[in-house]
């Protein structure tokens, strides 16, 4: 149990250093690509064509609505091997996530 | 970016310089290098890289088993690319893209085989070693026409492969006597999502991880016939589960006297199986969710490794007290511990720091320390000769 308690503190202090700027740092949008690429990649695959878990390229996720995709991200889909990212990620990172996966690589072609 | 690899390379001097060393395989291994596609040939005698092979495709979750004769790597990319590398000569000797997203592979008892595990299409595909030419195509089957994810892809003694249906929950043995006919038996309802499985040294028990609930399903091939048995069940009752953020690997089989070890799914324990009646013995609380159990290959130690966000560290456990005997921060993004044969040395790939480690097991000091980009697992030839990996 208290485990867990240690969790939760450990993620309050990641998410309030953050919390309060709406976009993420210059610095922090170099972790949220890397994290996305390899700690995301784990399941989706490095190159986001999926593993795992689905493909998460801008074609594949086009027409599904933002909102539902960043809930998807802060609350996994119990069920499903896919993990709430709440306990770890600020809104503003989740937020940036989604628009990144959307948007596609900022320079496409080489990376997702 | 490319030129230090190209010193190095040049550095290692008569060794694979020109055309072809002449040289045993037996100390080498191969450190996949995810990002880049490549992968580094390192010799473990002296701890140094001997070359680079690039040009290997998307190599998240690559893993790699070696032909009989030590001499050649067969290294699964995950865009389904299966490369037969030369490790003497350094190069990529053959190389087919077999399905668009794969996981793994085994090889089989005589040598002849290469099965690959994929993901889409789900099922397994089989390849004549030496040609890589496509002997048998095995969809993962199931439901009302579906196709599920295969992962836990084993080699077993009888030229046999078994492997584990994510999708569909369910064990198959491909009896390879006929590769071009594979004889396939079927275990349903064996546990959801199976994550990975494994097969004992001897190769008698097959053991799948079950990620959709509590526990494993154990399958003794000296007696198919008794069919799978649940085995640990229940290991998390009355606890809260914590999210997983990197599926735990079942490699190899952490033994020591009549203990096995394995990462529990979900709670930062490493769980100790009694071999005698294959029920839970101790559960061992550790630094994060579990991803590699290894037992240093005499058995006194145990090394684990974790998952994001607590991949910095690898702990030890002491196997006749059960209790942590160390901890190391070998840095961000340890994703894979690899023994040396007899188990001197363990080798540990950084991802974050672009560095492979090489630690003394009997101290636990760090020894060297070499450069790799973005290294994942690490695979020494020694794995042509056993059972299962
Ligand atoms: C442990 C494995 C795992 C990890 C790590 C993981 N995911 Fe997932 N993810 C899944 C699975 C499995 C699904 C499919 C769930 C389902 O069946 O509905 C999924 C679904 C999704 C979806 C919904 C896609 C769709 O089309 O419905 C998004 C978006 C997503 N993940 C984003 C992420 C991001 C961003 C990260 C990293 C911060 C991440 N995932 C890390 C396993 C994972």
């Amino acid at each position: 149990m208290w485990c867990r308690i240690g969790i939760v503190a450990f993620s309050l202090a990641v998410s309030s250093a953050l919390a309060r700027s709406a976009v993420p740092s210059a610095q922090r949008q170099a972790e949220l690509e890397s994290l996305l690429l390899q700690d995301c990649g784990s399941c989706h695959g490095l190159m986001l064509k999926g593993g795992l878990g689905p493909a998460l390229r801008p074609q594949v996720l086009a027409g599904k609505p933002r909102q539902w995709l960043i809930d998807t991200i802060r609350n996994g889909r119990p069920g499903t091997a896919m993990p709430p990212w709440g306990p770890i990620l600020s809104d503003a990172d989740i937020a940036w996530l989604v628009d990144r996966l959307l948007r596609g690589a900022p320079d496409t072609g080489v990376r997702p | 970016m490319k030129r230090w690899w190209l010193l190095l390379v040049l550095f290692s001097g008569p060794l694979f310089a020109d055309d072809c060393a002449l040289r045993g395989t037996g100390d080498l291994a191969i450190v996949i290098e995810r990002a880049d596609g490549a992968v580094q040939i390192v010799e473990t005698t002296h701890n140094t890289a001997v070359a680079r092979v690039e040009g290997l495709g998307d190599l998240s979750h690559a893993s790699v088993v070696y032909s009989r004769d030590g001499r050649y790597a067969y290294v699964f990319g995950r865009d389904g690319g299966l490369s037969k590398v030369d490790l003497l000569c350094a190069r990529v000797e053959k190389r087919v893209i077999q399905s668009g997203n794969s996981i793994g592979g085994a090889i089989s008892q005589d040598g002849r085989l290469i099965a690959v595990s994929n993901y889409t299409p789900g099922g397994v595909k089989v390849f004549d070693a030496d040609s890589l030419e496509l002997l048998a195509d095995i969809p993962a089957t199931w439901g009302d026409g579906l196709r599920s994810k295969v992962i836990g892809l084993v080699d077993a003694p009888g030229n046999r492969f078994v492997f584990s249906l994510w999708d569909a929950g369910e064990i198959w043995i491909a009896d390879m006597q006929d590769p071009r006919h594979p004889r396939i038996t079927r275990f349903e309802d064996i546990g959801r999502n199976p994550y990975d499985g494994l097969i004992t040294p001897d190769g008698r028990y097959y053991i799948a991880g079950l990620f959709g609930e509590d526990g494993m399903a154990l399958l003794d091939l000296w007696h198919p016939e008794r069919g799978v048995r649940r085995i640990l069940d229940h290991y998390g009752r009355g606890e809260k589960k914590r999210p997983v953020y990197k599926m735990p690997h079942l490699e190899g089989w952490a033994v020591a006297g009549d203990r096995a070890f394995v990462p529990a799914v979900g709670l930062h324990s490493v769980l100790v199986i009694d071999l005698r009646d294959w029920c839970e013995l101790a559960r061992i609380p550790v630094y994060g969710q579990p991803v590699f159990v290894e037992a240093r290959p005499d058995g006194r130690e145990v090394w684990v490794n974790f998952a994001f966000p607590n991949n910095e560290k690898v702990q030890i456990i002491d196997v006749e007290t059960l209790r942590l005997s160390d901890t190391l921060e070998p840095g961000k993004g340890v994703l894979h511990m690899e023994f040396e044969p007899r188990g001197e040395e363990v080798w540990i790939s950084v991802r974050d720091r672009d560095r492979v480690q090489v630690y003394d097991t009997a101290t636990h000091q760090l020894l060297r320390e070499l450069l790799a980009r973005k290294p994942s697992g690490i695979f020494m030839a020694a794995r042509a000769h056993r059972i299962g990996l």
